[in-house]
């Protein structure tokens, strides 16, 4: 069944009104809706509350009250609830990120000297190794084990990708999390640019 | 028997009587109490006698503190000589949820300088909500040389570099158990400073860290320490390397895995479901981070004698759940996310007949917009199938009164009935009610309770319901519940077993405050945020009890008359001294 989240509008001066009771309880209540429908009763802690505003996915109830005209109501946190460890959070954030794209993370791969290029899904990836190991299988190449010092030296070849901020990186130097999130397609350079690049 | 010859002279009250009746000897008095485990026996057993508390405090090897700020290490030391294990626990439970201030305190550095003083022969830490650093790590590591068994679940202030120096210099460690903490992960390189020498370690888990790890100095170290039973991976760890540590470890009692889902080959799949189908001591399964359902079929030959399994980080779909479970007939323990939905707990239901825990977590808790997740009717169908169930943990966005009516008569052996309606202050979804009637229901059927935690929209008549009958209630956290001053007044006043009391965002006041006066002392502790409690109130509660500590932390531009935040327990070291700027101590 599907439910449409309602807000109240927190604006309001009547919810701000310091009284403790149940977040819309009393005299002033709303009337309710027949249809079951999720009322956004939060009672927000001033100075922690992380208001993020999603306009697009927000809708407005007009609760009873008239209100004067507020903006559409921000999507407001309230803070520690519902009640779940930080690690946990992290967690579920993190591969949240992951399923975001829905049908996978798909980024260009060229190898300099290729007539054309090909697409790989980071996400079928957990970490570098394997990532490394695919490419060397799709290009027929030997790329090599990275290390912090030396990056890839030894091999003819540099996989590199393009980062949100458009500079091209060595692959491996950030956490995997960081660089699917921000990796923006790859490139394998080759030859002297490539162990140009392991001695920087 | 013969009369005893009194070592420590005694004034027992009952002297008339003990010297009429011949007593033991206090070597075997020692001797006999030595078998008791459990501290809450010992401390009956403490309260007997003059004879029976020394007896009791020289045998005591194990000492539990619930509250770290309850007792000093000093008084801890002076009664009990002989301890060589300590299990610890720091913060307020809210802490966990960021309720709690930076720097609030719980430093156990105080306790490991006393304890290096009068313990030098201790074995095991365990830490709850401590905060601790690589000070004291590398402390704790050079000055118990008998140091065997660290454990620090949702602790902060430390780094892998504290890690390392427990690796390194424990030279008799048998358990590093590091779970959900606060952990400065500087990288994976402490794992390689457990020296090639070293063979002792039986559970290792460091799940909770991210950073990759040097996997040869992992499998070399695993392939040594033969009498692993635990070993709990993280993220990095990739199936293959998982397959590689299984061959060497399939004495394994509790694996972690590392991340479920690269690709595999085919015979790199063959090769995995083989090393699981060895470790035939499995019985609890966890990590599984990021696992694809169409790997969970190695799993098959472990899930027969499964009884913990834990895929509360998987997200699972409920078809790849069904058929995961269709092979798991033994399980008593299952966390998972609600992305299996209400059907993938029918499948639950059907499955598990013998589950006696279910924890259910929301995969996605601040979106409004999810469409998914699990409702009342997956909880249902679980307690149509799984009778015995005694602890549940339920995250979801709707519930009703009667769904809940009918778990509890399904399973009436609930001790921990922990159930988190989402959005606060929501009613029975269907007849718009308040949430009263389902917490009745819990707690007039299930006599046994001893933890509950309630949501949805309250009145004061549920905190009525669970003064009358939850006699057996020992912890109670309540949020955004209740109607006035009255509902805390029933919860005191009935619930006699209360230890615990924990309270955020609910409209109870001073009255409600003062009605617990005589009862904080009987418990550990109470904490009291957002609530209506005032400064005056707090300060009166202070005064008529002296050997409480009330504290209060202030928000910045609060008004100055209001508690913001109340922590009260009971202390026989008087008020701490380590409290930092916004913690005021009355």
């Amino acid at each position: 069944m599907e439910r449409r989240v309602n807000y109240e509008n927190d604006l309001n001066l009547m919810a701000t009104e310091p009284r403790l009771g149940l977040p819309g309880c009393g005299d002033d209540e709303p009337q309710r809706k027949t249809n079951p429908s999720i009322r956004n009763n939060k009672r927000t802690v001033p100075e922690i509350s992380e208001v993020s505003s999603s306009e697009s996915n927000s809708s407005i109830t007009m609760s009873g009250s008239d209100d004067q005209d507020s903006p559409p109501p921000a999507k407001e946190q309230v803070v520690g609830w519902p009640p779940i460890r930080s690690n946990r959070k992290n967690c579920l954030q993190s591969s949240k990120r992951n399923e975001v794209e829905g049908m996978g993370m798909y980024v260009k791969v060229s190898v300099d000297g290729a007539p054309y290029l090909r697409k790989i899904d980071l996400k079928v990836y957990g970490r570098y190794p394997q990532l490394l190991k695919a490419l060397e299988n799709m290009f027929k190449l030997t790329i090599g084990a990275y290390s912090k010092r030396e990056g890839y030296n030894g091999s003819d070849y540099a996989p590199t990708y393009e980062d949100k901020d458009g500079d091209w990186m060595l692959v491996g130097d950030v956490p995997w999390e960081m660089f699917i999130s921000s990796c923006k397609r790859l490139r394998i350079m080759k030859g002297s640019e490539a162990r140009g690049l392991g001695c920087v | 028997m013969e009369p005893s010859e009194l070592k420590r002279s005694k004034d027992s009250p009952n002297s008339d009587e003990s010297t009429r009746r011949s007593s033991f000897p206090d070597e075997v008095l020692e001797r006999v109490l030595s078998l008791l485990k459990s501290h809450r026996d010992r401390s009956s057993v403490s309260l007997v006698c003059k004879d029976w508390y020394n007896a009791e405090r020289w045998s005591r090897t194990h000492v539990f503190i619930g509250n770290c700020y309850s007792v000093s290490p000093e008084i801890v030391a002076r009664r009990f000589p002989k301890i060589r294990s300590v299990t610890l626990k720091g913060k307020p439970r809210f802490s966990d949820f960021n309720l709690v201030p930076e720097n609030w305190g719980a430093d156990i550095h105080a306790w490991l300088v006393v304890f290096a003083a009068k313990y030098p022969f201790l074995e095991e830490l365990r830490l709850k909500r401590m905060a601790i650093s690589d000070e004291s790590l590398e402390f704790l590591a050079v000055s118990f040389p008998n140091f065997k068994a660290l454990s620090l679940l949702s602790c902060d202030g430390f780094s892998t570099n504290g890690l390392a120096a427990i690796a390194t210099h424990c030279k008799n460690l048998t358990e590093l158990d590091i779970q959900e903490n606060g952990i400065d992960d500087k990288g994976g390189s402490w794992l390689s400073c457990f020296p090639e020498s070293f063979t002792s370690l039986e559970v290792l888990n460091f799940a909770n860290l991210s950073s990759d790890i040097n996997f040869d100095a992992l499998e070399r170290l695993v392939g040594r320490c033969k009498s692993m039973r635990v070993l709990k991976l993280n993220r990095s760890v990739s199936l293959e390397q998982l397959q590689r540590l299984l061959v060497n470890a399939p004495q394994l009692a509790e694996l972690g895995t590392g991340s479920f889902s690269e690709e595999l080959t085919f015979r790199q799949y063959v090769e995995l479901e083989s090393a699981l189908s060895n470790c035939q001591n499995m019985h609890t399964l966890y990590g599984l981070w990021d696992a694809k359902g169409i790997y969970l079929p190695a799993l098959y030959p472990v899930c027969t004698h499964l009884t913990f399994l834990n895929l509360s980080y998987a997200a699972l779909r409920s078809d790849e759940l069904a058929k995961l479970l269709a092979h798991c007939p033994r399980l008593k323990r299952l966390w998972v996310l609600d992305t299996v939905e209400d059907k993938g707990l029918e499948a639950v239901g059907l499955n598990c007949p013998l589950l006696e825990e279910l924890r259910v977590f929301p995969a996605d808790p601040f979106d409004e917009e999810i469409i998914h997740g699990v409702t009342e009717a997956g909880f249902v169908a679980v307690s149509f199938g799984c009778p015995r169930l005694q602890y549940v943990l339920y995250f979801c966005r709707q519930m009703t009164n009667a769904a809940v009516a009918t778990i509890v008569q399904n399973c009436p052996d609930f001790t921990h009935f922990r159930l988190c309606i989402m959005n606060p202050g929501q009613p029975d979804y269907i007849t718009n009610e308040p949430m009263d009637e389902a917490f009745g229901a819990v707690v007039k059927t299930c006599t046994k309770l001893q933890r509950l935690s309630v949501s949805g929209r309250l009145t004061d008549l549920t905190f009525e319901y669970i003064g009358r009958y939850a006699k057996n209630l020992e912890t109670l956290s309540v949020a955004f519940a209740g109607s006035s001053d009255w509902g805390m007044q029933c919860v005191m006043g009935g619930c006699s077993k209360l230890r615990k009391l924990e309270i955020r965002d609910c409209p109870f006041g001073n009255a409600a405050l003062l009605s617990g006066l005589e009862k904080y002392e009987s418990m550990r502790s109470l904490w009291m945020s957002a609530c209506n409690v005032t400064m005056n109130g707090c300060r009166l509660l202070a005064r008529e009890m002296p050997r409480l500590n009330v504290e209060v932390m202030k928000e910045d531009g609060s008004d100055d008359s209001q508690a913001d935040k109340v922590y009260v327990y009971r202390s026989i070291a008087g008020p701490r001294r380590d409290a930092p700027p916004s913690v005021l101590t009355l």
